[in-house]
């Protein structure tokens, strides 16, 4: 179980109170989508996602964007037990999605919050966030073992 | 997943923009490695001072982003252009290659800071291929 000091949950609040996720949400998705594309064999019904003009317009990545950065208000809500919390999300996910993946959704959520907070995510912050990323991470692997 | 000729105009659009504060990005992006993954401070353990934005860790971003300018210059031919780096970083420096992606990820998050807008999900996958690109033009010579 991750452990966590009282300045790493106030850096983490911090940084997830400057989060909005109906607006960041599709960001991310968004993103995930065009600079990874080969994940597009795990959304088969989200119609076309093929193109950037057609991912940035697809009302079902913008919407799967919200679900998961609802996922992750939850985990910043229950920093003690993210695997617990997740663990039925990690059972879904299970024997479809490729763990690596997660990694690469964690990197996107990264980089736009950047493009967010600009100088608010200093390396300190930085180090913190991907910490707690981390942690989410491996709460969503945690029923491949 | 090589570069394709529109990912080639994107790096190379992109950089004419990153150019002027490509010392500045160095700096930081070196000093987000060393705070986030603490255990790339190994190779510089001879440095008098680590913290962001120290001399040292300002001069090293310079020269790392001397390296990548000098990788925009040769993107059609990355293996060949970089073998005499490859070589510096597998004999004499003797970097483990997994720490290459470490550090573009750490470039990465600093564009999307120091540039918001014009971050987009397109400049992104370019970028992120073309650093792939040069992380493996790195490792050429490792065996």
């Amino acid at each position: 179980m991750v452990k966590w000091t009282e300045e790493e949950r106030c850096t983490i609040r911090e940084v997830w109170e400057k989060v909005d996720v109906d607006e960041i949400g599709p960001q991310i998705l968004t993103r995930v989508h065009i600079v990874y594309p080969w994940r597009e064999t795990y959304f088969g019904t989200f119609g076309d996602i093929f193109t950037n003009t057609s991912i940035l317009n697809n009302p079902k990545v913008a919407h799967h964007g919200k679900v998961v950065l609802r996922s992750i208000d939850k985990a910043v809500r229950i920093m003690d037990r993210i695997q617990e919390t997740h663990a039925a999300l990690s059972r879904l996910h299970y024997e479809c999605v490729d763990p690596d993946n997660f990694k690469l959704l964690g990197d996107c959520i990264t980089i736009s919050i950047a493009c967010k907070l600009k100088e608010a995510l200093n390396p300190q912050v930085q180090a913190v966030w991907q910490k707690f990323l981390c942690a989410v991470v491996e709460a969503m692997n945690s029923q491949n073992k | 997943m090589s570069l394709t000729a529109k990912d080639k105009e994107v790096v190379k659009a992109f950089w004419t923009k990153l150019a002027p504060k490509a010392d500045d990005v160095g700096a930081d992006a070196l000093s987000r490695m060393l705070v986030v993954y603490p255990q790339t401070k190994t190779y510089f353990a001879h440095w008098k001072d680590l913290s962001p934005g120290s001399a040292p860790v300002k001069k090293h971003g310079k020269t790392i982003m001397g390296g990548v300018a000098d990788a925009v210059g040769k993107i059609d031919d990355l293996t060949a252009g970089l073998l005499d780096l490859s070589e510096l970083h597998a004999f004499t420096l003797r970097v483990d290659p997994a720490n290459f992606k470490i550090l573009s990820h750490n470039i990465l998050v600093v564009l999307a800071i120091v540039f918001p807008n014009e971050f987009t999900p397109e400049v992104h996958v370019a970028l992120d291929k073309f650093l792939g690109a040069l992380s493996r033009a790195l490792a050429e010579k490792y065996r």
